[in-house]
């Protein structure tokens, strides 16, 4: 296993970059990185989740909405009155969960990235300014942010989401405002200890201005914690989404996102344990591999809890 | 110690104002009339319209109306609901025990099992147990609670029939309201099998609610207590001979506990967001489900204000733990 993955690297790393430091950077990280048996396993199921997503349609054995009025409730195939035709079972109208459960990958994975990247941009743009700027600027940006922790983040969702009217895209967009705090604070904090080092003195003596100093000299030297806060915002932000449709308020139906099909399955919970089981496995699997991933993140990145 | 408080203060306020602007703010964003949304009355001839709109002081300029709802506010007027057509915070103060009992459980159960766990993992460092322990933590960090929730209706209301599936005391009893807490009011109250069939409702919800609080502590504890346990001081305790006991659970534990309290302070947040759901899946009358409902009737006024009372309970929960760090911590006392 220690042989496999110490040499995995370096063909990886060849197509990244030709320069050496670079290569030795990521090499270290990945050695750190496959000491974690845990988030290797992460890091290769969140692989087969992505290709699951990309190939849905050649996967996938139906179409996620397509209804087969002649099998309603049919069972796992090892169960009685299961059959092959139906591998996972079907739902209340007769559609396959399979299918649905691969389409539902998409969903979850684009909630995941479209959350992320929003908190993370929106997050890393006003906790820079907040940080180099000081003063009344970061003064209000921080009250601001207060603000919004003070409400529990799924409440605050759920009444956004009331606001805007019920649907993914909103879900998204509530969900996203309400991480931001947490990358804009981390932002803040990681720019205010780099501020004052040499390099960043030297670089403004040598005549960078402030956009230079904040983004290109300052920031890559920030982007560890936000790393491993942005691998947990994704699995947040997929359990979040799914609670959110859950409730009523995010995904609607018939659309195969796997908190929606949760609730449309409730009422079946004491009759077919299939169409209630399975979607919320599928969550809990799904952001059990991108935790593992964060933890190994974690400690490949953290110079602190690095054994030198 | 009052100067940090003032300086706690000094935040907290323009926090709190804060706050309060959302919650006003938020229901003249809603698309549509505020005029009809805070009325209820969907069809309005003009006369009626207007004299509502002045009943509600919505005819006056908004500057003016959002230091008048912040008045209201500081004399405990919070708006008026909807559909049961009473005060707010009268129905607040009638919810919040069943989601305060709840929560106290399901902080209970976290923290009875989960230091335990964590420390014991710490010992253990790099064993089975060490790894079993965490690998159970990180899916209960990972579970989806409305879905464990579920699960747990299956297995052990639907299966097994140990526990009913909903509610909070079976309908056969019925005492008189003196704490809130069903636990206490049964038991008060005397009646045969009462404080049994509270229990039984109250027990999966609390492990619903509790699960990842638990996973977090476990953590969390399991991680201070490594850092403790490879400190100058511990080693010179167990050189001078002292049980592995005394050693662990007096010098060793005391120290950890400090990032341990905070993170139990952080998970009233968690705890008030995750009684959203627990209170829906087991239909459990308390706060949660109470702006669930009331999101689903669209009965503004409550949304405003219970968003306002849950931030405010919020913030003032984690002032407190501000305060007791001095208590536990003496390095960092005011």
């Amino acid at each position: 296993m220690a042989d496999a993955t110490t040499q995995a690297p370096a063909v990886t790393v060849d197509a990244l970059s030709k320069d050496p430091s670079r290569r030795a950077r990521f090499a270290e990280f990945w050695y750190y990185f496959s000491e974690n048996r845990g988030a290797v396993i992460g890091f290769w199921f969140f692989v087969f989740l992505v290709l699951l997503a990309l190939f849905a349609p050649i996967i996938a054995p139906y179409a996620p909405n397509a209804q087969d009025r002649a099998a309603i409730l049919v069972p796992p195939f090892w169960q009685e009155g299961g059959s092959s035709a139906f591998l996972l079972g079907t739902d209340a109208v007769g559609r396959d969960i399979l299918s649905r459960l691969i389409y539902g990958t998409r969903y979850s994975l684009f909630i995941g990235v479209i959350v992320t990247t929003i908190a993370l941009v929106g997050g890393i743009l006003i906790g820079v300014v907040a940080g180099y700027f000081r003063g009344w600027v970061d003064t209000v940006i921080m009250r601001l942010m207060d603000i919004i922790l003070a409400f529990p983040s799924l409440l605050l969702a759920l009444v956004l989401v009331a606001v805007l009217g019920p649907g993914l895209i909103n879900a998204m967009i509530a969900i996203a405002l309400v991480f931001q705090p947490h990358f804009v604070r981390l932002t803040r904090a990681a720019v205010m200890a780099e501020k004052t080092r040499d390099y960043v003195v030297a670089a403004k003596v040598a005549g960078a201005g402030p956009l230079r100093l904040m983004f290109k000299t300052i920031l890559p030297n920030c982007m560890a914690p936000l790393i491993v806060q942005a691998t947990l915002s994704f699995s947040n932000a997929i359990l979040d989404a799914a609670a959110l449709g859950f409730l009523g308020m995010g995904a609607q139906p018939p659309t195969p996102e796997w908190g929606t099909m949760l609730a449309e399955a409730r009422e079946f919970i004491l009759r077919a344990w299939w169409v209630v089981t399975l979607p919320g496995l599928a969550i809990l699997i799904t952001v059990l591999a991108i935790n593992l991933m964060g933890d190994g993140l974690r400690d490949a990145l953290d110079p602190k809890l690095k054994r030198s | 110690m009052f100067r940090f408080l003032l300086g706690r203060l000094a935040v907290l306020i323009p926090t709190f104002i804060g706050v309060s602007i959302i919650a006003f703010s938020f229901i003249r964003l809603l698309p549509g009339d505020p005029v009809a949304l805070l009325s209820g009355e969907r069809v309005m001839d003009p006369a009626r319209h207007a004299e509502i709109s002045h009943q509600l002081g919505l005819d006056r300029p908004i500057v003016i109306q959002y230091l008048d709802y912040l008045w209201g506010i500081l004399h405990g007027d919070f708006g008026t609901s909807i559909s049961t057509k009473k005060p707010v915070i009268d129905q607040f103060f009638e919810l919040f025990p069943a989601t305060l009992e709840l929560s106290l459980c399901a902080i209970a159960f976290a923290v009875i099992l989960g230091i335990p766990a964590g420390v014991l993992a710490a010992i253990k460092r790099g064993s089975w147990f060490d790894q079993a322990i965490m690998g159970t933590a990180l899916i209960g960090f990972s579970m989806p609670i409305f879905w464990w929730g579920l699960l747990l209706i299956i297995l052990f209301s639907g299966m097994l029939q140990w526990t009913p599936v909903s509610g909070r005391i079976s309908l056969m009893f019925f005492f008189p309201t003196v704490t809130g807490f069903m636990l206490v009011d049964s038991l008060i109250s005397g009646q045969a099998g009462a404080f049994k069939s509270a229990m039984s409702h109250l027990i999966l919800p609390t492990i619903v609610l509790g699960t990842i609080p638990l996973a977090v502590i476990a953590r969390q504890t399991r991680s201070a207590m490594l850092e403790v346990l490879s400190e100058d001081y511990v080693r010179t305790a167990r050189a001078k001979g002292l049980s592995a006991f005394r050693v662990v659970g007096v010098h060793a534990l005391r120290n950890a506990m400090i990032p341990v309290v905070t993170t139990i302070g952080l998970q009233v947040g968690v705890m008030l967001a995750g009684a959203i759901l627990t209170e829906t899946i087991f239909s459990w009358p308390g706060i949660g489900k109470w702006m669930v409902d009331s999101v689903f009737r669209r009965d503004y006024p409550v949304i405003q204000g219970g968003l306002l009372i849950i931030a405010g309970i919020i913030m003032l929960v984690n002032l407190l733990v501000d305060l007791t760090y001095g208590l536990i911590n003496p390095r960092i006392r005011h």
